[in-house]
């Protein structure tokens, strides 16, 4: 029976097992929307632009491991999904973006709504497409979720001219993939793995420095495993937050630029860093030339070309996360049996909870001062489960959101790290409630992010989709302010919002959504537990937080993490913001 | 172009699936992660359906491996050799036309004799000469005819076979772990 390219491909997402496209029609692909009109196995969320339909796709990848799919006509459609692609690319995110094009006779003739999404996409997704025979259709998109979803995950855009999707073709769903230059490494070499284990039996200070790939290899087990039967110290990145349990002692929470002191010196001082699906960034480095001097490193990552990239390597492993730490647990355990124990650390463990104790993160919320952001998600957090899911934009109140979030479980953090994409929580957090209806889904934004992809809250109320969205409102662009306060004399130069436009209560409600506005710190927690008790809408919360906290503590750009700041009194004024750029 | 004296300079040769785009995804992840190619080469292989490119890189070493990593990590890219100095034979076509009028002729006849180069076209004021051969010979005719005044010039790339009896497809660059 012959079927059209628009038929094949809906048929072929479902063989994928799609249950929901976040997209937005137009003309190159409206032949894809006609069939899903009888496809009730595949739900089509309509999202108000593009970008949100991206960010929503990540959303549900981030909290079900499962591939999310966005979809957008040709032209100015899908270059609004170039951002959030890029966001996936660099964090990893499995998303398949499918894009119409315009017909295959008038591609390159400058046709109307017509952009090259495949040459723009090149440098930005794991790989792409553009399918100019419908009989190509079926195996594409088979490629496109292999690729997508298998060895390092990332982005894949299907670019689907018009004629191709009106065609008519065979329906063959192919037992196979044929892709002879892709074969991911999945399981780590058992030799290396030993060499691994000697090593961190013969540490002294050793540190588990743990990554996102550990949660995309759904590693969290297997990590317990090796962490506590080898009494081994924890850093989870931003990235892996929730990759371990914040309330086990042997976590030592976020490493990096706004890190916690104990995080960023047990690495500084550890002589083995035990790289977990982690691939030090500049954010956890600081200087890489200062970074962790004295240490030894073993690289695990599924990715070859992210060993040796910043940091040369004693041991590299190439693999499967889960794989290679479960070997690494199972070999750690049994030479410990051998030896009749672990290794005694104590000496390491007690010196890391002096600091800790010594150097806890810090804040002061005085009961009639200005209401603080970090305040706000304590709270947000102690009105919480262990099973909601946490969402955050990009700037303070992510690092907030990072430091005093206290997070038990893997997927139930998501934000944009690598990119640090402005505007990424509310179709995240939208996205993320498809994916985990049963779960409460919290988004702690700013007002600057918010202001960027606010109008997803119509498709929240529309879709009937409800999330909570908590603006950790300061009327600035806090985090550039942060800087321009501390390393360029206090000149205030396009940061200034104004908190009272617009009017985030009366926005809410015009969205459909309840809103509330907290001015003052006793009321915090009435509002959360009123926000918490709507289930059948998303509420926003305008918390109207003091514009003058910043995040602590912090390490300059370019500085050695040597050189952390713990409380703003220490801030050097000395510290130069031109040896890298803000980002 | 540099000769093969510089160390920086690296060979490596790309077997690429023969596909729409595959020479601007690589030469985008050149650009991208800023590699620097000296050439590049593209052509058909013994095999239906897939292309060899030989790529002279210009790299520190430590570079080289996330130069050749990262083109591992193409989709279309199949396998990657990296030619040791002096393990392959390597060469290159270059066209010159060269001022040659009068007197200056025979000199540059005489050039093209000891360089064992092949005359392809000749006018009143120019001689075209045709070479093949490795970057360093190419490079010293090149110098002596610069004197002359080099009109125009066209060159290939290098390109490149690994010495003995084996074939790329035997002979996988070994990633770091393996």
């Amino acid at each position: 029976m012959k079927i059209t390219g628009a038929d094949a491909l809906l048929k072929a997402l479902e063989q994928e097992g799609v249950e929901v496209v976040f997209g937005i029609p137009g003309g190159a692909s409206m032949p894809i929307y006609d069939p899903l009109v009888d496809r009730s196995s595949i739900r089509h969320v309509l999202c108000r632009h593009e970008q949100g339909a991206g960010h929503a796709a990540e959303g549900y990848a981030w909290v079900t491991g499962k591939v999310g799919v966005c979809m957008a006509t040709s032209g100015p459609g899908a270059t609004n999904l170039v951002t959030p692609i890029a966001d996936a690319k660099m964090d990893s995110v499995p998303i398949v973006a499918i894009t119409g094009q315009v017909p295959t006779p008038v591609v390159g003739n400058d046709a109307f709504q017509e952009a090259d999404i495949t040459g723009i996409t090149i440098p930005i997704t794991k790989h792409n497409f553009l399918v100019k025979d419908v009989a190509d259709v079926v195996e594409t998109v088979r490629e496109a979720f292999h690729i997508a979803s298998t060895g390092r995950p990332g982005p894949v855009l299907i670019d689907l001219p018009k004629d191709v999707l009106l065609a008519e073709t065979t329906w063959k769903w192919p037992d196979h993939v044929t892709l002879p230059g892709y074969k991911p490494t999945t399981k780590g070499n058992q030799r290396q793995v030993v060499e691994a284990v000697k090593m961190i039996l013969k540490a002294k200070r050793p540190v588990l420095y743990v990554g996102g790939g550990v949660i995309k290899a759904d590693a969290h087990k297997e990590l317990h495993d090796l962490a506590t039967a080898g009494q081994l110290p924890v850093v989870t990145t931003l990235m892996a937050r929730g990759a371990f349990p914040d309330s086990n002692e042997l976590c030592l929470g976020m490493p990096g630029m706004h890190g916690n002191y104990t995080a960023v010196t047990a690495m500084q001082k550890s002589d083995l860093l035990v790289a977990l699906g982690a691939r030090f960034d500049d954010r956890v480095t600081g200087k890489l030339a200062a970074f962790a001097p004295h240490a030894k490193v073993i690289h695990v990552d599924i990715d070859p070309a992210e060993i040796g990239k910043n940091r040369a390597v004693d041991v590299p492993i190439v693999g499967d996360c889960r794989d290679v730490i479960g070997k690494m647990a199972a070999e750690l355990i049994a030479r410990q049996e051998e030896a009749g124990g672990p290794p005694d650390r104590s000496a390491w463990l007690g010196q890391l909870r002096e600091w800790r104790q010594a150097h806890p993160y810090r804040y002061d919320q005085q009961p009639d001062g200005p209401l603080k952001p970090q305040y706000c998600v304590e709270r947000l957090r102690a009105f919480a489960d262990d099973d909601t899911i946490l969402i955050s934009g990009v700037g303070q109140h992510q690092m907030y959101a990072s430091q005093y979030w206290r997070f038990e479980r893997p997927r139930h953090w998501v934000n944009s790290g690598g990119l640090g994409t402005m505007g990424f929580a509310v179709p995240a957090a939208m996205g993320a409630k498809v994916g985990q209806p049963d779960k409460r889904v919290v988004a702690i934004d700013g007002d600057g992010c918010f202001q960027m992809t606010a109008q997803e809250l119509a498709t929240s109320t529309t879709e009937h989709i409800p999330f909570v969205t908590a603006i950790l409102n300061n009327g600035y662009l806090g985090m550039v302010r942060q800087w321009q306060e501390l390393f360029f004399d206090e000149r205030y130069s396009g940061v200034y919002l104004n908190p009272d436009v617009p009017d985030y209560v009366k926005l809410a409600e015009a969205y459909g959504a309840v809103g509330f506005r907290v001015d003052h710190p006793e009321e915090v927690d009435a509002v959360i537990e009123k926000a918490y008790a709507v289930e059948d809408r998303s509420v926003v919360i305008d918390f109207r937080v003091d514009p003058r906290e910043m995040v602590f503590p912090m390490v300059p750009s370019g500085a050695s993490n040597d050189d952390i700041i713990l409380s703003p009194d220490q801030a050097s004024p000395h510290a130069d913001p031109m040896e890298a750029p803000l980002a | 172009m540099s000769t093969n004296g510089n160390d920086t300079l690296h060979t490596i040769s790309v077997l690429v699936e023969d596909k729409p785009g595959v020479l601007t995804r690589v030469a985008n992840l050149f650009s991208a992660r800023g590699f620097n190619i000296d050439s590049l080469a593209v052509g058909p292989t013994e095999m239906h359906g897939l292309s060899r490119m030989t790529i002279v890189v210009d790299v520190e070493t430590k570079t080289l491996e996330q130069v050749t990593k990262q083109l591992n990590k193409l989709v279309n890219v199949i396998k990657i050799l990296e030619h040791d100095q002096g393990s392959a034979v390597e060469r290159e076509l270059m066209l010159v036309k060269v001022r040659a009028g009068g007197e200056q002729r025979q000199r540059v006849m005489e050039i093209a004799t000891v360089f064992r180069v092949n005359i392809v076209d000749v006018t009143n004021a120019t001689i075209t000469l045709e070479a093949t051969g490795k970057p360093d010979k190419l490079q010293a005719l090149l110098s002596l005819l610069e004197d002359f005044g080099v009109v125009e010039l066209s060159r290939t790339g290098r390109i490149a076979l690994s010495r003995g009896d084996r074939g790329i497809k035997e002979r996988v660059l070994k990633a770091a772990n393996d």
